[in-house]
């Protein structure tokens, strides 16, 4: 019979001390944010030895929800049409290096407690009904992160009759996570920043740049 | 007389009334459209042929249909196309009643072209949704316009899901599309009288982003990134899939180092998607220091990838003609030693896995796919090896450095959660002896080679992660797409995934699926 308590003791805690310290390992930034093959130069930003802010409001952003939920957000995520990277990047926010719960942030289960919707995904017909069903069955005050460059503009899909072309073609968006797809500390940024634990970029100086143009001629 | 002349007399014998060529890639059977059923179980029954993809496009001179229904002998190495042009109003006899690994490849051609298949079973509500689609609507015509906007309805609310059960009492469980944690979006509806499911159905195709449509029209490099994009977990696999059927319309020369390379990438990523899938087997059973391990090892694998090819999911690395990556020696010494210790803490792990009763009391006999069943459905990748079944492209129909390397492929005969625990294992073992060969033998060389663009059509498949995947390209004298259609692992083993909940308990759902390590978004595309 395995010990497994024994075990977790003996290796002792895995959790890095970002964002408090920069100890993110080699490769947790990846060097090629959208990982497009020519597509260095936009990437450039990202390989320093900082961690770069990834995190962005959008120009309609209502900003981060009111003090009082700082170190307590409840969070609901909805795949709109992401793709398997980004899913595993997703599950990897609760994993040891990066642990989501010490911020205080919890993922939950129905939308009628959650204070921040997560989206990834360019928002395909199918589940266009259902986001906006969670949308609206949120409580006030509540907040929208959308992450993943298909669901800041539809990414390499573009807006087309099966994808909608981005969140907020939906539901209204108030901070962006770019990166095809994010790795797991960009994902942690942008729930900070809806809590208002860390500092998002000005819409006039968004990253939306650097997120590769969506049209799909 | 080679194996090819063979099979070619061999199948003249067992099909006296048409022709058997040899076209190159593959032997072409042209059989009437009323001896397609019998010329398809003959394939199957007598030949001892698999079921590979059906590929359905529209004529390039005409009105008509072209489809071409891809067999594969597993023995012999040979690649068998049924080539069958139609009209277009044509109805075609379904072959699925005796090939039921077929029968969601002719839901998906009825529902995407508006083919019309006689004698299928269960036809309709696949990709497109009644409820959120108009009826007749056929977006891989090419009349389509994929940027117009469909603003008919389809029938809303009032779509419900086709009543399996018939008992007092019974209810239907929805499951999704939106639902617990980080799941994926796609409805699960499992039907009981009490504590077990009886019945279930799967709809998937939630996250239909019609890369196949969106990419007709655009470039061969263009279309790269979707092959990439749309499933990212097995994103190198699906690049090297496309970039083989491209790199066979050229009849481009890799170079061997890029062969050997290429296989390194992807026994690297099969590695990493074992580890995410063993992660979420040992959250969905509650053990949460063994999903915590399991999920440090994936985020070392990651790092690693992300530190050597500069993308933690190995996107913009394969590209036509080779591949974009040219490690210098330092990195692969770095590679080969970072994967000896991460196969060394997951034999550690293991270890610990199969000595936790607990763990084992939710896995043992649970999930069972009994190897008749996954027989039936044709199933593939580490299901199928995990129920008695000896199909994988490496050796079926190997390519690239799998030439001359050809893996080990383990292989279970219970068929349940556990066999596929000690598969998932076995598999990562054997993929790092391969990588760790291929790295000792590594041909010098280039990387990278022209690969000038030729009209024409190939078939290029490779074994990922999943299982088995075939991508059919078509691409037109202006270097771009015509058609490109992608038979995933999902395709078929979401199909047979209803049969391995039979008599499940509710709390025992996810565990199976876990165990069965599929992914949604590569399924839905």
């Amino acid at each position: 019979m395995a010990n497994w308590t024994l075990t977790s003791l003996v290796l002792g805690t895995r959790t890095l001390r970002w964002p408090h310290r920069e100890d993110l390992p080699l490769g947790a930034v990846p060097a090629r944010l959208h990982g497009l093959t020519n597509e260095a130069s936009a990437d450039q930003h990202f390989s320093s030895n900082e961690t770069p802010i990834w995190v962005a409001r959008t120009a309609t952003s209502q900003g981060p929800l009111p003090a009082r939920f700082r170190r307590s957000v409840r969070v609901r995520f909805v795949d709109a049409g992401a793709n398997g990277a980004l899913i595993s990047e997703l599950r990897l926010v609760d994993a040891p290096p990066y642990n989501l719960h010490r911020f205080g942030i919890f993922i939950t289960a129905s939308p009628r407690d959650a204070d921040v919707l997560l989206v990834a995904g360019p928002v395909t017909k199918a589940m266009r009904g259902p986001l906006l069903k969670a949308y609206q069955a949120m409580p006030e005050p509540k907040r929208v992160v959308a992450i993943g460059d298909e669901a800041i503009n539809g990414g390499v899909y573009g807006k087309n009759f099966a994808s909608a072309g981005g969140v907020a073609e939906v539901i209204p968006v108030d901070f962006i996570v770019p990166g095809c797809p994010p790795p797991p500390a960009a994902i942690i940024q942008g729930l900070l920043a809806a809590a208002g634990q860390c500092a998002a970029i000005d819409p006039e100086q968004s990253l939306m740049e650097s997120v590769p143009v969506g049209d799909t001629q | 007389m080679n194996v090819r002349t063979e099979w070619i007399d061999k199948l003249k014998g067992l099909l006296p009334v048409h022709t058997a060529l040899d076209v190159g890639a593959w032997i072409e059977l042209q059989p009437s459209l009323a001896a397609l059923r019998e010329t398809a179980i003959t394939l199957m029954e007598a030949c001892g042929c698999e079921f590979a993809s059906l590929v359905a496009e529209a004529q390039d001179a005409g009105e008509g249909w072209v489809l071409r229904y891809f067999f594969y002998q597993p023995q012999a190495a040979i690649l068998i196309a049924i080539h069958l042009p139609i009209a277009a109003d044509a109805v075609l006899p379904a072959i699925s009643s005796p090939i039921h690994a077929a029968a969601w490849h002719e839901r998906e051609t009825e529902d995407l072209f508006g083919i019309s298949f006689q004698g299928h079973p269960f036809l309709g509500d696949y990709v497109l949704h009644d409820s959120v689609w108009p009826e007749n609507m056929a977006p891989m015509r090419r009349e389509f316009d994929p940027r117009q906007q469909v603003t008919e309805p389809g029938i809303g609310p009032d779509w419900q899901p086709r009543r399996l059960l018939r008992e007092e009492g019974a209810i239907a469980f929805p499951v999704g599309p939106i639902w617990a944690d980080y799941s994926e979006a796609g409805l699960w509806v499992l039907e009981t009288s009490g504590e077990q499911i009886h019945e279930s159905q799967s709809r998937l195709f939630y996250k239909y982003r019609a890369v196949e449509k969106i990419a007709e029209g655009q470039t061969v490099d263009r279309a790269l990134l979707l092959a990439e994009r749309f499933s990212g977990s097995a994103a190198f696999a699906h690049a090297y899939a496309y970039c083989r059927a491209l790199e066979t319309c050229a009849c481009c020369q890799v170079p061997q180092r890029a062969q050997a390379l290429r296989a390194v990438l992807a026994e690297l990523e099969r590695i990493r998607y074992h580890a995410a899938t063993l992660a979420e087997l040992a959250g969905s059973t509650s053990l949460a220091v063994g999903k915590s391990m399991l999920q440090e090892i994936e985020e070392q694998i990651l790092c690693l990838s992300g530190q050597l090819c500069g993308h933690r999911y190995l996107f913009g690395l394969c590209v036509p003609g080779g591949l974009a990556w040219s490690p210098d020696p330092a990195e692969l010494a770095t590679l080969h030693d970072d994967i000896t210790d991460i196969t060394k803490s997951l034999n550690r792990l293991e270890r610990m896995l199969v000595h936790t009763s607990s763990f084992l009391d939710r896995i043992e006999e649970m999930g069972t796919l009994r190897p008749d069943v996954a027989d039936l459905y044709g199933v593939v990748g580490p299901v199928a090896r995990a129920s008695a079944r000896e199909v994988d492209l490496r050796r079926a129909l190997p390519y690239g450095a799998y030439v001359d390397h050809a893996p080990v492929i383990p292989r279970e005969i219970e068929g349940d959660g556990y066999a596929r625990l000690r598969l998932y294992f076995a598999e990562i073992r054997a993929s790092t002896t391969l990588i760790k060969t291929l790295l000792t033998q590594l041909p010098d060389g280039p990387v990278i080679t022209e690969c000038p663009m030729v009209a024409g059509s190939a078939l290029g498949w490779v074994e990922a992660p999943a299982g088995g995947t075939f991508h059919w390209l078509h691409i037109d004298d202006a270097e771009r797409i015509l058609r490109w259609h992608v038979a995933t692992p999902g395709t078929r083993n979401w199909h047979a995934f209803h049969r391995a909940l039979e008599g499940a308990a509710f709390q025992d759902f996810h565990i199976i699926m876990a165990s069965f390590g599929l992914s949604v978004a590569e399924s839905d595309r």
